[in-house]
């Protein structure tokens, strides 16, 4: 019923006739009869807008794990973060919405010149010179990372660690099918990653990837991971979380190759996962091999500014089979979205914001560790996520908490020791004391 | 001159209107020049959580001591400088958008709304299935609905991008040869392709052999027959094909590629073209991407997001991506969803569950069209690029000189031979008249390519005005000098820009200045 096509019948029976033709079908003429479909498609006939709103708002009222119904304490690279009424606001302008890729800069300077002020954000936070226009989300920036690291190297074997999120390894896994690329992943030792001293003589690494945080909320040594690399020569990716990078030194810092990310965090509602933001920011030696598009500023003829892609040569429409990758579509409204939100925290905002974080964490941490049988699952330092060992399964505990009006946190799950009995938690700045109060009170009643 | 509120398609009367010329002529500065240290727009929730002192919170050795310099403006100065940006931007809210092979039709704001409903923008993509019931049941609706239309057994929704999409449907092809115990080195895939195809096969593991297109615009099928043998795992296909022209033979392509054994890769950039007329599962497909941000009218977002769910015949199910969204058997007669992940599973490719508000806003798109409503779009797509070619034949040079799907890819050449002026002067001359520019130079296969996809969306009075700028132009190539031209566009935010010395003297953020 609801229908955006303007044409009414007499101007499609005009245009027939001044194509000669005297029906709609003869347009498929092209199209073997014997292929056609021979009848309608078994889908439901065209709906009302406000009957469909009422159908997705049935789909959405299904959902209990709701922010606004259960007082989200979950993160694991998916945050309850603030998004103030300026972002949505600047975010949902259609021309930042309705756009496509800025093909042709005299009309895209909108668009362009946001991801350059997005890609000077990213490689400022990341501590390094240069970041592209974004990837799809924190684990495809990974999986592009490993695949410039090997390239660069020349040697397929990456070390990964055990503390990199593991939808993320588990993506680095399908990929690797098709590059052949040799995963071998470095166990944590308490929460830190325990690189192997020697041994590696005989297949040295060509990259090695840890998380900045881990995904266990640790901090890990990076130090000791670039002098791995110093040693083998394998490049040092750095999973980096971008609220922490507010209190935190740079990857540059540490001596990174690349650092990547994921930005939801930047003005992005959880979403049920997508569409998120994968940050990419590298050294000026691996400009070349930079996955996806990058805007550089030129001039135009008459001297005036002006943003446009550039090295484009390193693309797939141009490269084709000898592209490094096949990234075309991004994800440019999450690059936009995070500019406009690093624009409103600024940089006295960054840093109150990832404070805010670890403030939180640290009291509920310490409230929690005051429960009968609920213990650390790890003792590294963490600054805004952590994870406990509870006495009863997580998943459980996870089912009890909602019924008291709590997303409580992620399970660790199979991937880790014993991680049936771990609970991922995160603390954003939205959370109150009273919230975390009340959700401390709840889980000492849920592992009870 | 012509009444310019008067169609001369139908005669009857309809505005004509234009978004040319842009406003934001101004130069804007950074936000980084707006910046003056002390200001700030942001403000936090009074939490009454007790502060804690920076040193007790981080360890030393890993402390931040200066914060990260991102800029320091006022919110009204934030909102300003991003309206002035949005006013330097061309979208399809302010006019047509004709660009080939990219779908630009209208994106309904009731999907807006959609992606805005905080039962689903505010769900935790790691909450488990008990408490996210609601989300399971759009996605699996999301993918039956999606089979249907394609004529495919399931679906991953997964993939965030059509080249995501590409590259998933590589992987569950070699896992398909893999699971057989063949070895296959080689994709096939036709020398009008989109880039991402070839880029797509190398990064699954294949060589590309090219097979080229014959004087028809599709694929030789002679030259076909010399590459197919037991290398190869698969073809490529996108169909109709880039040059707007339904492959007439896909048929025999099928049960040739068939014949050796190789899958058939379904490339759905160019799917509005085709729905409800025909399926790729119908013309012998195995793996099939849909690019929800094309045929299903979810904005493009100035380059992204998309979503390329891939859809597959039913021997390849158990290698799809996991974990995927199932209806599960329950009790009472209602429903329960839940995750698997299919035996032969080739493994995640997206960190959760693909871009999910981009999928809700696609399956509301579908349920507003309807079934009939889907294959309304395909017709009058088809009607309006048929419409176009005919009506610009002469003007300029028609390739392929047959009838066109969704798009129809005129050249330049002629004109450019004749007096010098190319596609690329043609695409910003039409810029200056308010409309964004066709694809140019694709595909490679044509010289001086015009790619021009009007999409169903547009009126007859805005082709009409489409059709009247390009043939406008075409006098002014033929009447003026080919410097003239060179000069447009006049009245847009820049005027060409100095791209060699973009990539020469590179520049990529604010602070690489000198």
């Amino acid at each position: 019923m609801g229908t955006y096509i303007p044409h009414t019948d007499d101007e499609v029976a005009s245009m027939l006739a001044f194509l000669g033709l005297e029906s709609v079908d003869a347009l498929f003429e092209v199209v073997p009869e014997a292929l056609r479909l021979q009848h309608d498609l078994e889908l439901a006939g065209g709906a009302g807008e406000p009957d469909v709103l009422a159908r997705m708002e049935e789909f959405a009222g299904a959902n209990r794990a709701r922010s606004d119904r259960l007082v989200c304490f979950a993160g694991g690279g998916a945050y309850d973060h603030e998004i103030p009424s300026v972002t949505r606001a600047l975010a949902g302008r259609s021309e930042f919405v309705t756009s496509y890729t800025p093909y042709q800069p005299e009309v895209a300077q909108g668009v362009l010149q946001a991801i350059f002020e997005y890609q000077t954000m990213v490689a400022r936070l990341a501590g390094l010179p240069v970041a592209n226009a974004s990837l799809y989300d924190g684990g495809s920036a990974a999986v592009e990372a490993v695949n410039l690291g090997v390239a660069a190297s020349g040697r397929p074997t990456v070390w990964v660690s055990a503390g990199i999120h593991p939808h993320w390894r588990q993506m680095l896994t399908t990929f690797a099918a098709g590059t052949g690329h040799q995963l071998r992943t470095i166990p944590l030792v308490d929460g830190l990653t325990a690189w192997p001293d020697g041994g590696a003589d005989d297949d040295p690494p060509g990259v090695l990837l840890v998380g900045y945080p881990n995904y266990l909320g640790c901090i890990e040594d990076l130090g000791q991971a670039r002098a791995v690399c110093d040693r083998t020569g394998a490049l040092l990716v750095v999973g980096a979380d971008p609220v922490a990078a507010g209190l935190l030194k740079s990857a540059g810092e540490w001596g990174a190759d690349v650092m990547v990310g994921e930005g939801q965090a930047f003005g992005t509602t959880l979403g049920f996962g997508g569409p998120y933001l994968g940050l990419f920011a590298c050294a000026q030696a691996h400009l070349r091999r930079l996955p996806g598009r990058l805007v550089g500023e030129t001039v135009d003829v008459e001297g005036r500014q002006a943003y446009v892609t550039t090295l484009r040569a390193r693309e797939q429409d141009i490269r084709r089979e000898k592209a490094t990758s096949n990234v075309c579509t991004n994800q440019t409204l999450m690059a936009v979205t995070a500019a406009i939100q690093l624009g409103w925290l600024g940089t006295s905002g960054l840093v109150e914001l990832a404070r805010r974080c670890a403030q939180g964490t640290r009291y509920t941490r310490d409230a929690l560790l005051s429960l009968d049988r609920v213990e650390p699952y790890v003792t590294a330092p963490v600054l805004r996520e952590f994870a406990l060992r509870l006495p009863v399964p997580a998943d459980v505990v996870v089912e009890r908490m909602a019924d008291a009006g709590f997303l409580a946190g992620i399970p660790l799950g199979g991937e880790f020791d014993d991680g049936e009995h771990g609970l991922l938690i995160s603390v954003t700045e939205r959370r109150t004391r009273d919230e975390i109060d009340a959700y401390v009170t709840a889980l000492g009643k849920a592992v009870a | 001159m012509s009444d310019p509120t008067a169609s001369t398609v139908t005669g009857a009367p309809g505005g004509r209107a234009t978004s040319a010329p842009l406003l934001g002529r101004a130069p804007e500065p950074t936000l980084f020049e707006l910046s003056h240290p002390g200001r700030r727009a942001w403000s936090f929730r009074t939490t009454g959580i007790p502060e804690v002192e920076l040193d007790d919170l981080v360890p030393d050795e890993h402390r931040r001591h200066q914060p990260v310099p991102v800029a320091e403006v006022s919110e009204r100065d934030l909102v300003a400088h991003f309206t002035r940006l949005s006013h330097r931007q061309f979208s399809v809210d302010l006019g047509a958008y004709p660009l080939g092979s990219c779908t630009m039709k209208y994106n309904p704001k009731v999907c807006d709304t959609v992606a805005g409903l905080p039962g689903l923008a505010g769900v935790h993509p790691a909450a488990p299935a008990s408490l996210t019931q609601g989300w399971l049941a759009l996605l699996v609706e999301l993918e039956e609905t999606l089979c249907e239309i394609t004529g495919m057994a399931a679906a991953t929704l997964q993939p965030a991008a059509g080249a995501a999409g590409e590259l998933t449907g590589l992987l569950l092809m070699r896992a398909w040869h893999q699971a057989q115990g063949s070895v296959r080195t080689k994709v096939i895939i036709p020398d009008s392709a989109h880039g991402t195809n070839p880029a797509s096969v190398t990064l699954g593991g294949y060589q590309v052999v090219t097979v080229p297109s014959d004087e028809r615009g599709c694929v030789d099928m002679a030259a076909l027959a010399t590459v197919l043998d037991e290398d190869v795992a698969g073809i490529m296909l996108t169909n109709p094909n880039t040059l707007g022209l339904f492959e007439e033979d896909i048929a025999a392509i099928a049960a040739a590629v068939h014949e050796v054994g190789g899958l058939l890769y379904y490339d759905g950039a160019n799917l509005n073209a085709i729905l409800g007329v025909v399926r790729p599962g119908d013309m012998g497909f195995d793996i099939v991407h849909m690019n929800l941000h094309k045929t299903f009218a979810t904005p493009h977002g100035g380059g992204g997001p998309g979503a390329g769910p891939v859809a597959v015949s039913e021997r390849l199910v158990p290698f799809l991506p996991g974990p995927r969204p199932v209806r599960a058997e329950s009790q009472n007669g209602t429903p329960v969803y839940e995750w698997t992940t299919p035996p032969l599973s080739i493994g995640r490719v997206h960190t959760w569950h693909g871009n999910a508000l981009v999928l809700a806003r696609a399956l509301a798109y579908i349920l507003i069209n309807g079934g009939d409503g889907l294959k309304k779009i395909a017709e009058v797509a088809v009607l309006n690029a048929n419409w176009i070619r005919q009506r610009l034949t002469g003007t300029y040079d028609v390739p392929f000189d047959r009838p066109c799907m969704h798009e129809v890819v005129l050249s330049v050449r002629t004109i450019k031979q004749a007096h010098g002026v190319r596609a690329l002067d043609v695409a910003k001359r039409l810029l200056e008249e308010g409309f964004h520019s066709p694809t140019v130079y694709f595909p490679l296969i044509v010289d001086e390519a015009l790619m021009i996809e009007p999409t169903e969306t547009e009126s007859p009075q805005t082709l009409e005005a489409l059709a009247e700028a390009l043939e406008r132009i075409a006098d002014e190539a033929n009447s003026r000098d080919e410097g003239w031209m060179a000069e447009f566009p006049h009245g847009t935010p820049v005027r060409r820009v100095d791209e060699a010395r973009a990539a020469r003297t590179l520049i990529p953020t604010f602070d690489a200045r000198d």
